[in-house]
């Protein structure tokens, strides 16, 4: 039964997409009938395996405490779920809402000047030749390898030593270095800038500035909305620094209270509820992003796909 | 005076190959928009790692008792190294995530690699809302897919187990022995979608032709996809390769959440886990630095390995 009701699920969005791609046999040959159904089969339970936990969230979401442990958890119930939302906007003075503000501020401004640091650096890397320019992209490939770990403890330390732990500059400035981002924008400069028109705007008395600004990061336009849209999820991720740089529960981004929640709901069981609600909200910012810009990740991904 | 009138006069004016080929401009425009980046690197990823190296090499010691003890940092060279190398728990620890890895790495890479290749083949109908199906787990925080994937294993409220319950089986996800499969499950769901992606797209560059002329030699869809299309996307696959190694080493966030629902996984269940609480409650930063630089050199050997013997079977072909 419940395994049918994921089928429902399944064949209420799939007409969504209906319409075949043109480009849908690539290489000219029919498929086999029976290469198509074992295909086929395959795709449907890659298709329950990949959104089954997503839509066990929304059901989820919408069920009060008790019924959550005693109804079928892929059917829904009696529906709760604005109860559960006033529930979370209320609890702890709303800190929820507050756990997710924060997150926009880490994730939004950080995504920005993350994606600016690494268009501009990327750029420059590509376009000129300097002294020096082998040096950082030998140290922009190799810093790629250090892991997260070694660096946390001691920025937190630093951050300590310069007063910035337990503060929004303090989560934000250390994320702001962003070795993939700055490769990325490197892999897209370089394949996507020529350098005729640098020269042609030189002769017309533009300066460097200027030609970066109205020709460079124009010309850098998709895949600088690929490497936004990777600094936003990485950002919205975050999770270990602010763990060790915060210890104030307001200036927490919502993956870190959100843990804390799960933790203490072994002691509160009125927070399991809670919690579930609150992934379900988290979430919707990134999805939301995530597919408003699918566009352009399609195409980026697969500029970048040319050097990878 | 006179300087200074000339100098702003020459900014006003309309420049026309003043400064011979534009050249100071263009000489040092690439420091200024490198400053940025360069100044967060130093800042936030070299001075953190000369400070780790320091403290590694480094032990605090406390004279006398109580609260008016003082205490003074030492030089204790490579101790707080043989501490760590000689810690069971971190060593345990370093094992887990390698046998982690050596299962979730292939089993990921396997399924990525296979899913870009039926969407780059005819046989996938639907290919768009699959596609954006597989990869929307990426955009789920490691932590809320934590969360999620711990509701869907515990017995009172996952419907999984229920499933496999009513087949007959009694499935404990959260047991010893299967928690750390279960938290590789996370992980496959999370980053299957972007690697897929990664290949996938690779797989878009490559001339149409030369499946034409593979077509032409009598080879089916399957060999195509064996003997040209995998070794045209080997760069990508190792790139992927590589950044899943990374990852798998530092593993943190979902056996971190797990704790939540399960005793199974202890405070020091991987090395990253176990440097966070021996810096944090251990309040042993030394201790923890040493740990943290020998996960950064295990980390390091790994990739270079990876990348050696992907090199070496590029060159046979």
């Amino acid at each position: 039964m419940t395994v049918s009701a994921v089928e429902q699920q399944r064949v209420a969005s799939a007409p969504v997409r209906t319409r075949r791609r043109g480009g849908g046999s690539s290489h000219g040959e029919r498929p086999s009938k029976l290469g198509v159904a074992v295909v086929s089969v395959f795709m449907i339970g890659v298709l329950v395996y990949f959104m089954l936990p997503v839509y066990w969230l929304v059901v989820a979401s919408t069920k009060t405490a008790s019924d959550l442990f005693s109804t079928p958890g892929l059917w829904f119930s009696e529906m709760n779920l604005w109860g559960n939302l006033s529930r979370l906007s209320t609890y702890d003075g709303g800190i929820f809402w507050r756990w997710m503000f924060n997150s926009f501020i880490y994730s939004g401004v950080g995504s920005v000047l993350m994606t600016f640091v690494s268009v501009i650096s990327g750029y420059a890397l590509a376009v000129y030749r300097f002294r020096g320019r082998a040096l950082v992209v030998g140290a922009v490939m190799g810093s790629m390898l250090v892991p997260q770990t070694v660096l946390a403890q001691p920025t937190y330390q630093l951050l300590v030593e310069i007063g910035l732990n337990n503060t929004y500059a303090g989560v934000l400035i250390p994320s702001l270095v962003y070795p993939f981002g700055v490769m990325l924008g490197f892999i897209y400069a370089r394949s996507s800038i020529p350098t005729e028109i640098l020269e042609a705007a030189r002769l017309d008395g533009a300066s460097e500035w200027r030609i970066f600004l109205s020709i460079g990061s124009r010309l850098m336009g998709t895949g600088t909305v690929t490497i936004l849209l990777f600094a936003f999820i990485g950002s919205w991720n975050n999770f270990m620094l602010p763990l060790l740089v915060l210890n104030d529960q307001s200036l927490m981004p919502v993956t870190v209270g959100l843990n804390g929640w799960s933790q203490a709901s072994i002691t509160v069981p009125e927070l399991q509820t809670l919690t579930v609600v609150g992934a379900l909200v988290s979430i919707v910012p990134v999805v939301l992003v995530f597919l408003g810009l699918q566009r352009y990740w399609r195409s980026g991904l697969a500029a970048g796909g040319v050097r990878f | 005076m006179s300087a200074a009138t000339a100098s702003t006069a020459s900014r006003t004016r309309p420049r026309r190959r003043l400064r011979g080929g534009g050249g100071g401009g263009e000489r040092t425009a690439p420091y200024v928009f490198l400053a940025p980046f360069v100044l967060l690197f130093i800042g936030f990823l070299v001075v953190p790692i000369g400070l780790a190296i320091w403290n590694s090499l480094h032990t605090v010691r406390r004279s006398g008792l109580g609260f008016g003890s003082a205490s003074e940092t030492v030089f204790t060279g490579l101790s707080n190294y043989t501490e760590a190398l000689t810690d069971a728990e971190f060593l345990a620890g370093l094992g887990r995530v390698l046998l982690y890895g050596v299962v979730q790495v292939p089993v990921m890479l396997a399924l990525a690699l296979t899913l870009a290749l039926l969407f780059d083949s005819a046989a996938v109908r639907f290919k768009r809302f699959l596609q954006l199906s597989v990869f929307l787990p990426y955009a789920v925080p490691a932590v809320v897919a934590a969360l999620l994937w711990g509701f869907l294993y515990q017995p009172q409220v996952s419907p999984v187990v229920d499933v496999l319950r009513s087949l007959g089986a009694d499935p404990d996800f959260l047991a010893p022995g299967t928690v750390l499969w279960s938290i590789a499950n996370v992980t496959v769901w999370s980053v299957t979608g972007v690697n897929m992606i990664i290949i996938f797209s690779a797989l878009q560059t490559v001339p149409r032709d030369i499946y034409e002329a593979a077509r032409i030699d009598g080879a089916g869809e399957f060999r195509t996809a064996l003997r040209i299309k995998i070794p045209m996307v080997a760069p990508a696959i190792i790139l992927t390769a590589l950044f899943s190694v990374i990852g798998t080493l530092q593993l943190f966030n979902e056996p971190m959440v797990m704790r939540s629902v399960t005793s199974n996984v202890s405070s020091e269940y991987t090395p990253n886990m176990m440097i966070f609480s021996t810096t944090t409650q251990g309040g042993n930063i030394n201790l923890g630095s040493a740990m943290a630089i020998l996960l950064g050199l295990v980390t390091f050997a790994l990739s270079v390995a990876v990348s050696v013997a992907s090199n070496r079977r590029g060159g046979k072909r």
